[in-house]
């Protein structure tokens, strides 16, 4: 029964990024606009644009052109960025650690801070913590990431000067292996360097993690009262069952089910908000390549940042899925 | 009969209120909404120096810091800071309600289509909505952006392109539920057209669930823009967008900290009431909403 629902969604997830694809390239080549002419600018001569659009291949018809494309992507190419006039594909594995690395430390921070901080509040209803979360939850939703990232940047930056303002290190990175510099370092044992790009860190990933942890404190928030007031939880009190015990190993188990739906779509709402973060903190990552492709008109560049992310996005919610059902047998039997 | 059904939607209204006043934050949500939109609408009244709201230059008294003259201080050509701000609030609150009157509109008949007839229908456009919901909505945004002149009309188009799956999604599942209903059934029985049942027997008993999204969805689509706006790919200068306003102050930092501070604290407090209004919304109609 499970592998064949396994099954399903794999195929149904291929079906999907095929969609992906197809919605990405239409949007940048049926769309108005001139990507030659607007890559070269409006001093360039028509035969200057005719050789780009020849070059590019935009002086094919559409199907031939998708063609070509999906093509590419089997073999791992995504077209020439128009800016660093290398394989985007190339461009982006360099720089996809980066991101990763941000974007995994600020989801460890949001649930590390937000699963306590909501079985916290659920178990002091109510009372003074639940109502301080509650407020930080509602200002952790609402800041937009660019201004609190600058805010961050001034007060630990510029006025206590405890760390740095941008970039990702200071001195020489650790020898490349993973590319995660944290790592990287820890297994070459650079540990000036680990110092180093820790510190670089902490503000990005910190700027980036607010609004998921306020989110996650609030849904365990809510899912642990959904338990407390269960039968068994309150059978496992009369029968004296310790209450870290009851708390989490039982309860904690169960609430975190749909806590981990609010983690896939969290991942997405990162990703995006990476973008915006890492032109912050001038983070030499996949996201602000993106940003940098968008205002340069590099149309590659921007297909293939979107569909990377588009198939990072679809795998991690497909993880979910499956950890759902793993972590509920009622779903896991269903199937 | 009119009687009992009567009182009986008193008591449901007097119990919602009752519900709606445990909550004060949202009133403090409303409030700071009511203040947001007369501020827009008297913008020309209440800014102080209403032409800095667009290209003014007054080069003798640039980059001063907050005063009696200049609460919010002046920027880089000396215009006033809190003129630009509260003219920024008609710019934000037009773009949350044009990208939701989009989304919903497209949005909501598709999730009913989807939902209430069913088969070939609703897999063409689930399918669709799919495909939509697989790229992260900021992402997506940027990628209609790149293809588009660099303004806020079309920043607004982008986000509405990314938006309008999410209603889809809502009114499609709330369909669901809805269509096997008795009141359904019965409109069918007595012939009416399948239209008249879409829109008029199930589209008005989603309206709670609507009404919390949206106001929720105010508030991360004023985000969404002003994100936009931050990395340029929004409305331009001299427009005094707010995200724009944050961009162009961070070129100054530390030292004319008030350039981008206030800009912000706009955006943060606009998207504040929202959340806290739809917050209590929720409550008050006791309605889930993702």
């Amino acid at each position: 029964m499970r592998g064949t629902y396994l099954l399903y969604r794999l195929i149904y997830m291929v079906l999907v990024l095929l969609g992906v694809s197809l919605l990405i390239f239409f949007l940048a080549r049926v769309v108005p606009g001139d990507p030659a002419r607007l890559a070269l600018g409006p001093e360039a001569t028509q035969e200057q644009v005719a050789s780009l659009r020849h070059k590019l291949g935009l002086d094919r018809p559409l199907y031939a052109q998708y063609y070509v494309f999906i093509r590419g992507l089997f073999k791992g190419e995504l077209g020439m960025s128009l800016i660093t006039k290398r394989d985007v594909f190339k461009d982006l594995i360099q720089r996809l650690p980066a991101t990763l690395e941000l974007v995994v430390t600020a989801m460890l921070i949001a649930i590390i801070g937000g699963i306590p901080l909501g079985v916290l509040s659920a178990l002091h209803k109510d009372r003074t913590i639940d109502q301080i979360s509650r407020v930080f939850a509602f200002a952790g939703v609402s800041f937009p990431r660019f201004w609190i990232g600058i805010m961050f940047q001034i007060a630990f930056a510029y006025i206590l000067g405890l760390l740095p303002i941008t970039g990702r290190i200071s001195g020489d990175p650790p020898t490349h292996i993973t590319g995660l510099y944290l790592l990287d370092s820890l297994i070459t044992r650079d540990f000036p360097a680990f110092v180093d790009s820790f510190k670089h860190l902490v503000l990005p990933a910190l700027t980036l993690s607010l609004s998921p942890l306020a989110q996650i404190t609030r849904i365990t928030r809510a899912n642990m009262i959904e338990q407390l007031r269960k039968d068994y939880s309150i059978v496992m009190r009369t029968i004296g069952m310790p209450e870290a015990v009851n708390i989490y190993k039982y309860m904690l188990k169960n609430a975190f089910t749909s806590t981990l739906t609010v983690i896939g779509l969290l991942t997405g709402w990162m990703i995006g908000n990476a973008f915006v973060v890492e032109q912050v903190f001038s983070w030499p990552g996949m996201a602000r390549y993106g940003v940098n492709s968008v205002l340069r008109n590099d149309f590659n560049a921007v297909v293939g940042v979107t569909l990377v992310i588009g198939v990072g996005y679809v795998v991690i919610n497909l993880i979910v899925d499956l950890l759902y059902g793993y972590l509920d047998p009622r779903i896991r039997l269903k199937r | 009969m009119e009687k009992v059904s009567r009182r009986r939607q008193k008591g449901n209204l007097a119990r919602a209120f009752h519900r709606f006043k445990k909550n004060p934050l949202s009133f403090v949500g409303l409030s700071i909404i009511l203040i947001m939109v007369l501020v827009a609408i008297l913008a020309p009244f209440i800014a102080p120096y209403p032409r800095d709201s667009a290209g003014a230059v007054h080069f003798k008294q640039m980059f001063q810091p907050p005063s009696w003259k200049h609460p919010f201080g002046t920027d880089e050509v000396g215009r006033d800071v809190l003129s630009r701000v509260i003219f920024g609030s008609r710019i934000s609150l037009m773009l949350g309600v044009v990208v939701l009157s989009v989304a919903v509109g497209v949005g909501v008949p598709l999730g009913l289509f989807a939902g209430y007839f069913g088969g070939r229908v609703e897999s063409v456009i689930m399918r669709i909505t799919d495909i939509f919901l697989a790229i992260p909505p900021l992402v997506l945004a940027l990628a209609v952006t790149a293809v588009l002149e660099r303004n806020l009309y079309n920043s607004m188009f982008a986000i509405a392109f990314t938006w309008w799956p999410w209603y889809t999604r809502l009114a499609y599942g709330e369909t669901l539920s809805k269509k096997e209903e008795d009141f359904v059934e019965v409109s069918e029985s007595l012939g009416a057209s399948r239209l008249y049942i879409v829109f008029r027997e199930i589209l008005p008993n989603m309206t709670s669930s609507l009404l919390v999204k949206i106001t929720l969805d105010m508030g991360y689509a004023i985000l969404v823009g002003a994100a936009l706006g931050f990395l340029g790919l929004g409305a331009q200068p001299p427009t005094p967008e707010w995200g724009t306003l944050v961009s162009l102050g961070r070129i100054h930092l530390p030292k004319m900290w008030w350039l981008s501070t206030f800009a912000g604290l706009a955006i943060f407090t606009t998207v504040l009431g929202f959340n806290l209004l739809g917050d209590g919304l929720r409550d008050f109609f006791d309605v889930e909403v993702e």
